[in-house]
């Protein structure tokens, strides 16, 4: 159960959740991240005062971060009330604004933006760090990825008591986590090779045409103690158990065998972690179905290479149609010279149509990969280009929440 | 010339190529496969020499390291400098156009020696440009204007026996005299990402012309000229 509360907090927490409530009333939007930002204006040490005696888990990394902390804030479900910032508001002020609001939970689940974690971590003291994968994402906002590694590594000497879970197959998640005292190593997988073929530690090519990469310096990936073959989780025990997720995508696989083992690691009975896992059907808009005047739609996120990557790989096993939506507004990054990372050739044969700000580059990227394809710059205009079925649509950041806002509730 | 391979290197592709340049590549290869030419690509990383009969080398993009890496392996193996002697041409971005230099100083403050095939010379600049980046072209290329993606911390002053690619409308460049980019013989630095090739097609056929001597149809590509529309639309 978390601490009580001194008086200057608890001020603060009431005058954030004023704050909150006019924001929504006022109609713009949930209010939940105002709300944290004016009781952290109040109180610097709001997150260090609301983590106080709770038991509180950090999940970060490029991508995954929703998902996973969504499948632990479930599997966890049977253990109490859990404080979670399920909306991907991932910036301490969305995580004051998650723990205002469940003020007698005992556990914080928080999805945390890697270039916060230590932020984050100096005030929430973490009794488990669940580190997913790096790799490129906004090229002109974020920086290189090796400080993010190297700050992420200081996290984990900073907090020795903590329970690191992390992802073997990511040559810069395991520097960052490889000095932990207390390492559950899963063998994630990953088709994303870009950002990891020079060693995080030397800078010398790592040959990552092996499962089993390792570099001259030494930098070697451990031996896992979770795998997954298929729908088959293999523990550290030798138990086998059977997913039977309704995300989509091996990558959704990897999240879930990480799930499965922050779950078990905090107690939680196996068959129980994986009936919740089983029940997610989608995350913060993703992974949905919504019907657009006949059109059933089905809304995939992909933020940046690695992710369209994967995404991409999800969706050309099937035959459906696709709708590719790029903007490039300040939270999607100005520079889209990523979409010449992403194998677009693969979808040769696909109905596709593209869409968004950034459009143009699109079709100028599919001509060159010989796919033919045609432009409708609105997304929904887009969708209802293609005859009534089934449509796969993929989407950057905000073309993602613009497209959820206008058909996210139509049924 | 069209029976025989046009060779394409990249340079270290793994390390130098860190915003979309192995584009380049894709959009090299698509023009010459369209016009009925054959292409082979050479990837040339760490541990293999340098080619000395490819056509067009090509270096990207990258981080300090990868930077020195890619001098270090140069020099090790001079396949590409014997390739310009005998008509080669090189296109090279950002830290690419830093390599091929006279001298680069790093994030570090460290001084580094380049392989001095452009006169140019390279420092911190003290901030970072980044954004959308349009020059004039030198009128002796006899190209359109350009257009690209820059983000770089680096200033590059250009010498006496190299020429400037062109002259700065919108952005940075090479944060000397508005300048943008740098040439010597058939060796071209720029700092346009984007990837460059893919917005600026006629760059891309002057490489082809100057590597193989090719007399190049002109190629209908609608996609291409609205790319170009809205991105020059912004200087406007």
């Amino acid at each position: 159960m978390s601490a009580p509360l001194d008086g200057r907090t608890r001020v603060a927490v009431q005058l954030g959740k004023a704050a909150s409530w006019l924001s929504r009333a006022a109609g713009r939007g949930s209010g939940a991240i105002i709300g944290g930002r004016v009781a952290l204006a109040l109180e610097p040490r709001a997150l260090e005062r609301l983590t106080s005696g709770r038991r509180v888990i950090l999940v970060t990394g490029t991508n995954g971060k929703t998902t996973t902390t969504r499948m632990i804030t479930e599997a966890l479900g049977a253990r109490g009330e859990i404080a979670t910032n399920a909306t991907g508001a991932n910036m301490p002020d969305g995580h004051v604004a998650a723990l205002m609001n469940k003020p007698k939970a005992g556990y914080a689940v928080l999805e945390v933006d890697e270039m916060h974690l230590d932020q984050v971590a100096e005030q929430a003291h973490p009794a488990m760090l669940v580190l997913l994968n790096l790799s490129r994402d906004q090229l002109d906002r974020v920086g290189e990825i090796r400080t993010v590694e190297q700050r992420i590594r200081k996290v984990v000497e900073a907090n020795p008591n903590a329970v690191v879970v992390a992802n073997a197959d990511d040559p810069f998640i395991v520097s960052a986590a490889q000095s932990a005292k207390d390492v559950e190593w899963v063998a994630m997988g990953s088709s994303w090779r870009g950002d990891s073929a020079s060693c995080p530690r030397c800078g010398h090519h790592i040959d990552t045409s092996t499962t089993e990469w390792h570099c001259t310096c030494g930098l070697r990936r451990p031996t896992p103690g979770w795998t997954f073959d298929g729908d088959t989780v293999t523990a550290p025990d030798g138990t086998k158990l059977e997913l039977n997720l309704q995300l989509p995508g091996a990558f959704n696989r990897g999240n879930a065998a990480v799930a499965l083992a922050t779950a078990y690691r905090q107690g939680v009975r196996f068959q129980d972690i994986v009936m919740k896992l089983n029940q997610v059907s989608s995350v913060d808009g993703r992974y949905r179905d919504v019907n657009v005047n006949g059109r059933k739609a089905r809304l995939l996120l992909a933020k940046n290479p690695a992710s369209w990557l994967a995404s991409l790989d999800l969706i050309s096993d099937g035959d459906r149609p696709m709708v590719l939506v790029v903007n490039s507004r300040e939270a999607d990054g100005f520079d889209v010279s990523w979409l010449w990372d992403v194998h677009f050739e693969q979808l040769l044969g696909r109905r596709v149509v593209v869409a968004g700000g950034r459009a143009a580059d699109l079709s100028v990227r599919l001509k060159y990969a010989d796919v033919p394809h045609t432009v409708v710059k609105d997304s929904v205009a887009a969708i209802q280009s293609l005859p009534p079925g089934d449509v796969d649509v993929l989407a950057n950041y905000t073309a993602f929440r613009d497209l959820v806002a206008k058909v996210g509730s139509e049924k | 010339m069209s029976e025989s391979k046009i060779r394409i290197a990249l340079i270290l592709p793994d390390v130098l190529g860190t915003y979309g340049d192995g584009g380049n590549v894709i959009v090299l290869a698509q023009r010459l496969h369209w016009r009925g030419h054959q292409v082979e690509v050479v990837e040339v990383d760490v541990d293999s020499p340098v080619p000395n009969d490819c056509d067009i080398y090509l270096l990207g993009g990258g981080e300090d390291t990868a930077q020195q890496a890619a001098v270090t392996l140069l020099r090790r193996h001079p396949g590409m400098q014997q390739a310009i002697d005998k008509g080669a041409a090189v296109f090279a971005i950002c830290a690419g156009l830093q390599v091929l230099g006279t001298s680069f100083t790093g994030a570090d403050g460290i001084l580094h020696g380049g392989l001095g095939l452009l006169d140019v010379t390279t420092t911190p600049m003290g901030r970072r440009a980044i954004g959308e980046l349009i020059a004039k072209p030198d009128p002796a290329l006899g190209i359109g204007t350009l257009t690209g993606f820059e983000n770089h911390g680096g200033a590059t002053k250009i010498g006496t026996d190299a020429r400037a690619l062109g002259t700065v409308i919108h952005g940075v460049g090479n944060g000397v005299d508005r300048f943008e980019g740098v040439y010597q013989g058939k060796v071209i630095g720029t700092y346009l990402h984007g990837p460059a090739l893919a917005r600026n097609p006629e760059l891309a056929d002057l490489l082809i012309q100057w590597a193989t001597g090719l007399q190049l149809a002109p190629l209908d590509l609608p996609e291409v000229d609205l790319l170009r529309r809205e991105r020059l639309a912004i200087a406007d």
